[in-house]
Protein backbone atom coordinates (compact mmCIF):
# COMPACT_ATOMS: atom_id res chain seq x y z
CA UNK A 1 0.00 0.00 0.00
CA UNK A 2 1.33 3.42 -0.95
CA UNK A 3 0.62 6.83 0.54
CA UNK A 4 -0.17 8.07 -2.97
CA UNK A 5 -3.31 5.91 -3.00
CA UNK A 6 -4.91 8.65 -0.90
CA UNK A 7 -4.43 11.09 -3.74
CA UNK A 8 -7.55 9.36 -5.04
CA UNK A 9 -10.43 11.51 -3.67
CA UNK A 10 -12.73 8.52 -3.06
CA UNK A 11 -10.07 6.67 -1.06
CA UNK A 12 -9.20 9.86 0.80
CA UNK A 13 -12.83 10.45 1.77
CA UNK A 14 -13.25 6.84 2.88
CA UNK A 15 -10.13 7.05 5.04
CA UNK A 16 -11.06 10.42 6.53
CA UNK A 17 -14.56 9.19 7.44
CA UNK A 18 -12.99 6.29 9.34
CA UNK A 19 -10.37 8.39 11.11
CA UNK A 20 -12.33 11.59 11.86
CA UNK A 21 -14.51 10.42 14.78
CA UNK A 22 -11.36 9.27 16.62
CA UNK A 23 -9.51 12.49 15.84
CA UNK A 24 -12.39 14.69 17.06
CA UNK A 25 -12.75 12.66 20.25
CA UNK A 26 -9.01 12.66 21.00
CA UNK A 27 -8.72 16.38 20.21
CA UNK A 28 -11.54 17.28 22.61
CA UNK A 29 -10.15 14.95 25.29
CA UNK A 30 -6.57 16.31 25.08
CA UNK A 31 -7.66 19.95 24.75
CA UNK A 32 -10.13 19.78 27.62
CA UNK A 33 -7.79 17.92 29.97
CA UNK A 34 -4.66 19.91 29.01
CA UNK A 35 -6.36 23.29 29.39
CA UNK A 36 -8.21 22.30 32.57
CA UNK A 37 -4.98 20.93 34.08
CA UNK A 38 -3.08 24.07 33.11
CA UNK A 39 -5.77 26.51 34.22
CA UNK A 40 -6.94 24.87 37.44
CA UNK A 41 -4.09 22.59 38.44
CA UNK A 42 -0.87 24.60 38.10
CA UNK A 43 0.56 27.28 40.39
CA UNK A 44 1.40 30.87 39.47
CA UNK A 45 4.89 31.59 38.18
CA UNK A 46 7.10 33.56 40.58
CA UNK A 47 7.72 36.26 37.94
CA UNK A 48 4.69 36.10 35.63
CA UNK A 49 2.04 35.45 38.27
CA UNK A 50 -1.17 33.92 36.91
CA UNK A 51 -0.44 35.15 33.35
CA UNK A 52 1.67 32.00 32.96
CA UNK A 53 -1.65 30.20 32.36
CA UNK A 54 -1.81 31.91 28.94
CA UNK A 55 1.12 29.69 27.87
CA UNK A 56 -1.28 26.72 27.46
CA UNK A 57 -3.05 28.45 24.58
CA UNK A 58 -0.40 30.83 23.23
CA UNK A 59 2.40 28.30 22.66
CA UNK A 60 0.24 25.56 21.03
CA UNK A 61 -1.54 28.11 18.81
CA UNK A 62 1.76 29.66 17.70
CA UNK A 63 3.18 26.20 17.04
CA UNK A 64 0.20 25.28 14.86
CA UNK A 65 0.27 28.64 13.06
CA UNK A 66 3.83 27.98 11.90
CA UNK A 67 3.50 24.23 11.33
CA UNK A 68 0.17 24.74 9.58
CA UNK A 69 2.01 26.83 7.00
CA UNK A 70 4.67 24.10 6.66
CA UNK A 71 1.91 21.54 6.10
CA UNK A 72 0.54 23.81 3.36
CA UNK A 73 4.04 24.08 1.91
CA UNK A 74 4.40 20.29 1.67
CA UNK A 75 0.91 19.97 0.13
CA UNK A 76 1.69 22.79 -2.32
CA UNK A 77 4.96 21.15 -3.36
CA UNK A 78 3.12 17.86 -3.95
CA UNK A 79 0.62 19.75 -6.12
CA UNK A 80 3.37 21.52 -8.09
CA UNK A 81 5.40 18.34 -8.63
CA UNK A 82 2.80 15.55 -8.87
CA UNK A 83 -0.41 17.48 -9.67
CA UNK A 84 -2.56 15.64 -7.11
CA UNK A 85 -5.73 17.68 -6.62
CA UNK A 86 -6.29 16.39 -3.08
CA UNK A 87 -3.00 17.93 -1.95
CA UNK A 88 -3.90 21.35 -3.39
CA UNK A 89 -7.30 21.13 -1.71
CA UNK A 90 -5.69 20.09 1.59
CA UNK A 91 -3.48 23.20 1.45
CA UNK A 92 -6.54 25.33 0.78
CA UNK A 93 -8.43 23.63 3.63
CA UNK A 94 -5.61 24.28 6.10
CA UNK A 95 -5.39 28.05 5.53
CA UNK A 96 -8.47 29.15 7.56
CA UNK A 97 -7.38 26.86 10.39
CA UNK A 98 -3.84 28.27 10.27
CA UNK A 99 -5.03 31.87 10.17
CA UNK A 100 -7.21 31.26 13.24
CA UNK A 101 -4.24 29.77 15.10
CA UNK A 102 -2.12 32.78 14.10
CA UNK A 103 -4.80 35.17 15.31
CA UNK A 104 -5.10 33.31 18.63
CA UNK A 105 -1.31 33.49 19.06
CA UNK A 106 -1.27 37.23 18.25
CA UNK A 107 -4.18 38.07 20.57
CA UNK A 108 -3.01 35.96 23.51
CA UNK A 109 0.54 37.25 23.03
CA UNK A 110 -0.68 40.85 23.16
CA UNK A 111 -2.88 40.17 26.20
CA UNK A 112 0.11 38.57 27.96
CA UNK A 113 2.56 41.25 26.78
CA UNK A 114 0.59 44.18 28.18
CA UNK A 115 1.08 43.32 31.88
CA UNK A 116 4.51 41.65 31.39
CA UNK A 117 6.27 43.95 28.90
CA UNK A 118 4.10 47.01 29.50
CA UNK A 119 2.94 47.08 25.87
CA UNK A 120 0.41 45.26 23.70
CA UNK A 121 2.72 45.26 20.73
CA UNK A 122 6.36 45.82 19.83
CA UNK A 123 8.08 45.68 16.45
CA UNK A 124 10.12 42.78 17.73
CA UNK A 125 11.52 40.30 15.13
CA UNK A 126 9.28 37.39 16.16
CA UNK A 127 6.13 39.48 16.55
CA UNK A 128 6.71 41.25 13.24
CA UNK A 129 7.44 38.05 11.30
CA UNK A 130 4.33 36.53 12.89
CA UNK A 131 2.20 39.47 11.80
CA UNK A 132 3.57 39.09 8.26
CA UNK A 133 2.75 35.36 8.39
CA UNK A 134 -0.82 36.32 9.37
CA UNK A 135 -1.02 38.66 6.36
CA UNK A 136 0.33 35.88 4.13
CA UNK A 137 -2.44 33.58 5.36
CA UNK A 138 -5.04 36.24 4.49
CA UNK A 139 -3.45 36.84 1.08
CA UNK A 140 -3.35 33.08 0.40
CA UNK A 141 -7.06 32.70 1.19
CA UNK A 142 -7.97 35.81 -0.83
CA UNK A 143 -6.06 34.47 -3.83
CA UNK A 144 -7.92 31.14 -3.75
CA UNK A 145 -11.23 33.04 -3.67
CA UNK A 146 -10.27 35.52 -6.37
CA UNK A 147 -9.20 33.09 -9.10
CA UNK A 148 -11.98 31.21 -10.82
CA UNK A 149 -10.03 28.39 -12.46
CA UNK A 150 -9.11 25.98 -9.62
CA UNK A 151 -5.89 24.70 -11.23
CA UNK A 152 -4.59 28.22 -11.85
CA UNK A 153 -5.56 29.15 -8.29
CA UNK A 154 -3.72 26.08 -6.97
CA UNK A 155 -0.60 26.99 -9.01
CA UNK A 156 -0.49 30.62 -7.91
CA UNK A 157 -1.32 29.96 -4.27
CA UNK A 158 1.39 27.27 -4.18
CA UNK A 159 3.94 29.84 -5.33
CA UNK A 160 2.64 32.28 -2.70
CA UNK A 161 2.98 29.52 -0.11
CA UNK A 162 6.64 29.00 -1.10
CA UNK A 163 7.33 32.72 -0.65
CA UNK A 164 5.45 32.87 2.66
CA UNK A 165 7.52 29.99 4.00
CA UNK A 166 10.37 32.45 4.50
CA UNK A 167 8.25 34.22 7.11
CA UNK A 168 7.11 30.94 8.67
CA UNK A 169 10.80 30.04 9.13
CA UNK A 170 11.55 33.54 10.42
CA UNK A 171 8.64 33.27 12.88
CA UNK A 172 10.04 29.99 14.14
CA UNK A 173 13.68 31.01 14.44
CA UNK A 174 13.53 34.80 14.92
CA UNK A 175 14.24 34.44 18.65
CA UNK A 176 17.47 32.64 17.76
CA UNK A 177 18.53 34.98 14.93
CA UNK A 178 18.10 38.28 16.75
CA UNK A 179 18.71 38.97 20.40
CA UNK A 180 17.41 42.53 20.53
CA UNK A 181 13.71 41.57 20.53
CA UNK A 182 11.35 41.59 23.50
CA UNK A 183 10.13 38.06 22.91
CA UNK A 184 11.84 35.47 25.09
CA UNK A 185 13.42 32.27 23.72
CA UNK A 186 11.45 29.15 22.84
CA UNK A 187 9.37 27.70 25.70
CA UNK A 188 10.03 24.18 24.49
CA UNK A 189 13.35 22.73 23.44
CA UNK A 190 14.97 19.33 22.91
CA UNK A 191 17.47 20.55 25.50
CA UNK A 192 15.67 19.76 28.79
CA UNK A 193 17.54 22.54 30.61
CA UNK A 194 15.90 25.19 28.41
CA UNK A 195 12.31 23.95 28.88
CA UNK A 196 9.72 25.50 31.14
CA UNK A 197 9.51 23.92 34.63
CA UNK A 198 7.99 20.42 34.82
CA UNK A 199 4.90 21.67 36.63
CA UNK A 200 4.00 23.73 33.51
CA UNK A 201 5.60 21.39 30.97
CA UNK A 202 3.28 18.37 31.22
CA UNK A 203 -0.07 20.19 30.89
CA UNK A 204 1.53 22.23 28.10
CA UNK A 205 2.42 19.03 26.21
CA UNK A 206 -1.14 17.76 26.60
CA UNK A 207 -2.53 21.07 25.38
CA UNK A 208 -0.16 21.00 22.38
CA UNK A 209 -1.36 17.46 21.58
CA UNK A 210 -4.95 18.79 21.71
CA UNK A 211 -4.18 21.65 19.31
CA UNK A 212 -2.33 19.30 16.91
CA UNK A 213 -5.23 16.83 16.89
CA UNK A 214 -7.80 19.62 16.47
CA UNK A 215 -5.78 21.01 13.54
CA UNK A 216 -5.63 17.55 11.91
CA UNK A 217 -9.35 16.92 12.44
CA UNK A 218 -10.30 20.31 11.01
CA UNK A 219 -7.99 20.02 8.01
CA UNK A 220 -9.13 16.48 7.22
CA UNK A 221 -12.80 17.47 7.48
CA UNK A 222 -12.32 20.65 5.44
CA UNK A 223 -10.35 18.78 2.76
CA UNK A 224 -13.31 16.42 2.42
CA UNK A 225 -15.57 19.45 2.01
CA UNK A 226 -13.30 20.92 -0.69
CA UNK A 227 -13.30 17.57 -2.54
CA UNK A 228 -17.12 17.57 -2.50
CA UNK A 229 -17.25 21.19 -3.74
CA UNK A 230 -15.00 20.18 -6.62
CA UNK A 231 -17.10 17.11 -7.44
CA UNK A 232 -20.35 19.13 -7.31
CA UNK A 233 -18.87 21.70 -9.68
CA UNK A 234 -17.74 18.97 -12.08
CA UNK A 235 -21.19 17.29 -11.98
CA UNK A 236 -22.95 20.58 -12.65
CA UNK A 237 -20.64 21.36 -15.55
CA UNK A 238 -21.36 17.90 -17.01
CA UNK A 239 -25.12 18.30 -16.48
CA UNK A 240 -25.02 21.80 -17.98
CA UNK A 241 -23.15 20.47 -21.00
CA UNK A 242 -25.79 17.76 -21.37
CA UNK A 243 -23.27 14.90 -21.03
CA UNK B 1 -13.34 25.82 41.68
CA UNK B 2 -11.97 29.02 40.11
CA UNK B 3 -8.25 29.55 40.78
CA UNK B 4 -7.11 32.82 42.35
CA UNK B 5 -5.87 34.88 39.37
CA UNK B 6 -5.12 38.06 41.30
CA UNK B 7 -4.47 41.31 39.44
CA UNK B 8 -4.03 39.46 36.11
CA UNK B 9 -7.53 37.95 36.12
CA UNK B 10 -8.75 40.14 33.23
CA UNK B 11 -5.74 39.30 31.07
CA UNK B 12 -5.95 35.55 31.67
CA UNK B 13 -9.72 35.30 31.28
CA UNK B 14 -9.80 37.47 28.16
CA UNK B 15 -7.05 35.33 26.55
CA UNK B 16 -9.04 32.14 27.26
CA UNK B 17 -12.31 33.80 26.24
CA UNK B 18 -10.99 35.07 22.90
CA UNK B 19 -9.48 31.65 22.15
CA UNK B 20 -12.74 29.87 22.99
CA UNK B 21 -14.74 32.22 20.76
CA UNK B 22 -12.36 31.86 17.81
CA UNK B 23 -12.19 28.06 18.08
CA UNK B 24 -15.96 27.70 18.46
CA UNK B 25 -16.56 29.94 15.42
CA UNK B 26 -14.00 27.98 13.37
CA UNK B 27 -15.37 24.54 14.29
CA UNK B 28 -19.02 25.59 13.84
CA UNK B 29 -18.37 27.25 10.47
CA UNK B 30 -16.39 24.18 9.34
CA UNK B 31 -19.15 21.73 10.30
CA UNK B 32 -22.00 23.84 8.90
CA UNK B 33 -20.27 24.39 5.56
CA UNK B 34 -19.35 20.70 5.40
CA UNK B 35 -22.97 19.67 5.91
CA UNK B 36 -24.27 22.21 3.36
CA UNK B 37 -21.75 21.10 0.73
CA UNK B 38 -22.52 17.40 1.33
CA UNK B 39 -26.27 18.05 0.87
CA UNK B 40 -25.63 20.05 -2.28
CA UNK B 41 -23.49 17.27 -3.74
CA UNK B 42 -26.14 14.65 -2.98
CA UNK B 43 -28.84 16.80 -4.60
CA UNK B 44 -26.67 17.32 -7.68
CA UNK B 45 -25.94 13.57 -7.92
CA UNK B 46 -29.64 12.77 -7.58
CA UNK B 47 -30.53 15.29 -10.32
CA UNK B 48 -27.88 13.69 -12.55
CA UNK B 49 -29.38 10.21 -12.00
CA UNK B 50 -32.90 11.51 -12.72
CA UNK B 51 -31.77 13.22 -15.95
CA UNK B 52 -30.02 10.05 -17.06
Amino acid sequence: MSLWEYANPVKFLRLSERVLPWLWALAVLCLASGLAWGFFGTPDDFRQGSTVKIIYIHVPAALMAINGWFMMLVASLIWLIRRHHVSALAARAAAPVGVTMTLIALITGAVWGQPMWGTWWAWDPRLTSFLILFLFYLGYMAMWSAIEDPDTAADLTSVLCLVGSVFAILSRYAVNFWNQGLHQGASLSLDKEKNVADVFYHPLLLSIAGFVLLFLALVLYRTGTEIRVRRTRALRARQGAGV
Amino acid sequence: MMPELGKYAVAVLSAYGATAVLLIVLVTATLLRGRRVRDEMQRTEARGRKDA
